[in-house]
This record gives structure tokens, sequence and C-alpha cells, in this order.
């Protein structure tokens, strides 16, 4: 956990509302594992006033990743930064991924909702370091999102990708392409981040055949250092309920702790 | 060689920049990113005598140069603060303060006869005006006779100095103010946050679950500024002013109206070691203009 007032953008993707950023900074990198996320600093003056918490996408060398889309005036101030502006960042905070060494040689699901896709890619690599075989199912609206399909295809990591329309892969939500791969090949974990109902079905999936999972959630941080208690979702441990911080004991969580909220489906 | 140092007769600090309640956690989450020791000192989140569960989410709403929250005072209760978090405050040269809460009269009391013979807590904030724990933003501040019975009951109970903290949503702030020094009160802190709100207007939902929060940041500052210097030109007792400080610009002109120290909040989820460059603006603001002491600014606005 350290700051970072001037890590460089190196480069700059970007696909319609999505934008995929390369950041120089060394002594983050260094720290950082998959799940794990930044708080960026939006504006120099007071509005916004708030950093934004963003996802680590990946890991090249000194370099951190992100990947995010816009969805707000935070994220749409930051989408408009270019190669060679500095960003003020946070990181790496947060309690990621479990990478267990019992998952080597097994197979594992990494299932992927929109902009949740971004740790996915940082996940499924080290998983595949540690001799596990991810498996990554990448949903979207729209062919236009699931920009980084061929990003996955190019690490030679396995991708099937899912479009609500139909316009690319499985037509349908990703859930469906997962219960689908799960009553094929039963895998060892699965790992899901995406929009809360996505999960939330991943997760009532992943029960029904009795696979351990975990999932990151997604939530407004007021300081993304526990210091706030702001960011908080009702999770369950030793049959205690309790509104637990998300930057500081997630944004991680095994599937059987987290109470999805009621309704939606 | 500027003394940055403060006195506030029960206290001596450091230098005039405290941490906030409610901003900076227990302290020791902010270890990562500053040395605590630098600080003036600094006021842990608010402690009820047991653990509580606070409000449900969404508990916060970004406002244009401000923030509305509505956490409600959760937290981890004294007996889990002595066992898990003290022991590693208390050997720290700097001042820990601990921000006390109450339910009742006795429950305030309590947590004070619990924590008092404790080592390593300088003094204690008495919060009398969190605006997100009862209905629509009611608390003992509202009211100068329950501040009176409520600082008369802790202020006896207590053997460590008791700081008064106000809450800016009333009428007079002064009269309050008057009130915790009649009953003993040995300083006041202004101002707590602005009972606020938001709406979203394509679900016509309130922003907030608990529909009404505090607004904090720069955006309160000229009225939490206004309020400390009423109320510093108005009672003995010493005076801790905040509300939306972001600079050392911003904590001067705190001191010139009569602040004997300073609270830096919001500003620490921005920069979490946002207090130590307001510290150093104020020293380096000092060298310029050739001040020796900064108590020698305190009060020092030019008015007619």
């Amino acid at each position: 956990m350290m700051k970072d007032p001037t890590a460089r953008i190196a480069n700059v993707e970007r696909w319609g509302d999505y934008r995929l950023f390369s950041i120089e900074t060394r002594e983050i990198a260094d720290r950082a594992s998959p799940g794990q996320f930044l708080m960026i600093k939006i504006s120099s003056q007071f509005d916004p006033l708030l950093r934004r918490p963003i996802s680590i996408h990946a890991r090249e060398n000194s370099r951190l990743e992100i990947f995010f889309q816009v969805a707000g005036r935070g994220t749409e101030i930051l989408a408009e930064k270019e190669a060679g502006d500095t960003l003020n960042i946070l990181g790496p905070l947060g309690k990621g991924f479990s990478i267990d060494e019992r998952l080597k040689g097994k197979r594992v699901l990494c299932v992927g909702g929109g902009r949740g896709i971004a740790p996915l890619y940082f996940l499924a690599k080290e998983l595949r370091g540690l001799g596990a075989s991810p498996i990554v199912l990448y949903g979207g609206n729209t062919e236009a999102d699931i920009p980084l399909r061929t990003k996955f295809e190019e690490a030679h990591l396995p991708v099937f990708c899912s479009t609500d329309d139909g316009s690319f892969g499985f037509r349908g939500f990703v859930t469906g392409l997962a219960a689908r791969e799960i009553e094929a090949h039963p895998p060892a974990f699965l790992f899901g981040c995406g929009p809360e109902e996505m999960m939330k079905t991943a997760s009532r999936l992943a029960e029904s055949y009795d696979i351990a999972a975990e999932f990151s959630l997604e939530s407004h941080m007021g300081c993304g250092i526990g210091a706030c208690w702001g960011c908080v979702k009702r999770i369950r441990r030793g049959g205690q309920e309790g509104w637990v911080k998300v930057c500081e004991e997630g944004p991680v969580f095994p599937r059987d702790e987290i109470v999805w909220p009621e309704g939606g489906d | 060689m500027v003394d940055l140092s403060v006195n506030l007769g029960f206290l001596k600090l450091k230098n005039p920049v405290l941490a906030a309640s409610g901003t900076f956690g227990y302290g020791l989450e902010f270890a990562p990113y500053l040395d605590l020791e630098e600080l003036g000192g600094f006021v842990v989140k608010g402690l009820y005598y047991g653990p509580r569960e606070g409000n449900p989410p969404p508990r916060l709403v970004e406002t244009p140069s401000g923030l509305i929250n509505a956490i409600g005072l959760q937290g981890i209760g004294v007996e889990a603060f002595v066992a898990k978090v003290l022991p590693k405050l208390k050997d720290l040269a700097t001042a820990v303060i601990v921000n006390v809460c109450g339910e009742t009269e006795e429950e305030y009391v309590r947590v004070v006869e619990f924590l008092g013979g404790r080592d390593g807590i300088a003094a204690f904030e008495l919060n009398i005006s969190c605006p997100n724990v009862r209905q629509e933003g009611a608390c003992p501040a509202l009211d100068p006779k329950t501040t009176f019975r409520l600082v008369k009951a802790v202020k006896r109970s207590s053997r460590l100095p008791i700081i008064v903290k106000l809450s800016p949503n009333v009428t007079s702030v002064i009269e309050i103010a008057q009130a915790a020094e009649e009953a003993g009160a040995d300083a006041v802190s202004l101002v707590n946050t602005f009972l606020a709100m938001s709406i979203d207007v394509m679900t016509r939902r309130p922003k907030l679950a608990n529909v009404f929060g505090g607004l904090s940041g720069p955006a309160i500052k000229p009225i939490a500024l206004r309020m400390v210097y009423q109320v510093a030109s108005r009672i003995h007792l010493p005076v801790i002013g905040m509300g939306g400080i972001a600079s050392g610009a911003d904590a001067l002109e705190f001191l010139l109206a009569g602040a004997r120290a300073v609270q830096v909040g919001t500003a620490s989820f921005v920069d979490p070691d946002a207090s130590l460059h307001i510290i150093r603006e104020i020293r380096e603001y000092c060298e310029l203009h050739d001040i020796q002491r900064v108590e020698d600014l305190i009060g020092k606005l030019e008015t007619g």
C-alpha cells in the first residue's frame, strides 16, 4: 500500500466507452496481485472530490494496466487522459483472489461480465503460471462490449464469449455460457466479476454444483483504505451477518460469505 | 525554526493539526501513508460501548466539492478498541483523542469510565453531533439544555479532558457552545457535518439509504469558518476548528478566526497524507511571514 503521485500513463487504448491504460508505477506493480485495486485521483481541484477505485487488469514488468468503462463523471474525466499524462494513485489495495496451490493442474472458470472482465486477465495469467488451466468466459451486451477478447486470445488464454444480442459468440448471458460449461466439465473453482445480478446467478450456479467460488464486488468508496466505512456490503461469517468494508476485507469474497441483495431475479 | 506547537491548556500539541474523527479510522489504517507522530494528534472513530452495526448502504454520495455520508457510526466498541487497537497507539508520540458516542447519557458515561484509566489516551471528544444515528439528524447538540446536562454528567465521570464536538445544524451555535462551557467542558470542536440529502432523478429515490446524511468537504468551509469565528469570539474555552480544511491556507483561516487547533477530515480520504501537507504549508507560511510561533497567529483576524 503506497502512493505514487506521478505515475505516468505509457499507453492508452480506446474502444467506445472502454479504456485500457498502461501505467508506469514500478513499486505498486511489484506488490500487486490479481483482484486488488487502485484509488485514482480524478481532479487536482475538488470536483470530483474523491478518488475512484479501479481494478488492476494486468501487470507487465514495471507497469500496471487498468481497464475501465465510463460509468459517471469521474471515469468520464479519467477517460480523457492521454499517454504521457500522470496519475496520482494509491495501491495496491484490498484483498484479491485466492490463488491456491491446490488449483494446480485443475480446470478453473473465470467468468466476467462487461467491465467486470478487468481483473480476470491478471488472474488467469497468474493461474496459468501456477499450473492451473483457466478458462475465461467473457460476456457483454453486444460485440462492442467485449473488446478484450483478442487480448486473451493473443495471450493464449482460452476465452469463450457471449453477447446478450447474439452479435458475437453465445447468444445470452455469460451465466448461460457458464451453466453449459459447468455441465460439460465441472471446474474445481469459479472466479467471477461483473454486474451484481450476473454474479448472484453465477454464485447460485456454483452452489448448485457444489463448486467453490469467489466474486469481486463493486462499491462506491470514500477512501479505499478502510477508514471511512462507506463501501460496506452484507457479509455472513460463522453464522453472523454484518456490514463489511469492501476496500479492506474485499473486494474479493468467497461465495458462501456474500449475502446478495434481494429481488431482481 | 518556527515553533508550531499550540497549547490547549489541558494538552500541548506539537502542531495545530489533528486528523478528524470518522475520517481517520482508528489511526492505524493511515500508518502506511504517513508517520502518525508527525501529526499534532488524531481523533479515532467514534466509539459506543459495544460494537455497532451502522446504516445500510449506499452510505456515501459525492456532491460538488463535498461528500454526504450516512455511515451511522459503525464501530468495534470499547472492549475491542482496548484489546486490539490501543496497544498499538499508546506509545505513539502524538496526542490520541477518542471520540465518544452514546445512545443515552449512561452510555457516554460508561464509555469514558471504561477508557478513562487507560494509558495512551490524551483526551475525549464527546460526539453529541452525529446527524446519522437518529431520525432526521436529531442529536444532543441541537439543544442547549441537553448539551449542558450531558456534558456535566460526562465531565463528572471522566478522568480525562473533554472536548465537546458541536453541530452546525442549529440556529445559534454560540448558545450551544456556551452551554458546553457552563457545564465544564475543557474545549469545543466544531463543526460536525451539515445535515444534507441528494436525490437520483432517474429513480426518484434518495441517493442515501438513510435519506439524510452529513455534508463535509471543501463545500462547507466558509460556513464552518463563520461558526468557528463566532464561537471563538464569544467563549473562553479553546476552540478546535474544522470543516472542509484541505490546505495550509484553509487551516490558517481557522487559526486567524480564533481556533487554537484544527482538524482535517474529508481531505484525508482524498490524500491520506493531507494533514502532513497542511502542516508543511503552515510552516512555510510562518517562515515567509517571519512568524516565530504559530500561537501568535491565533485569533489575529484584523477587522475594522
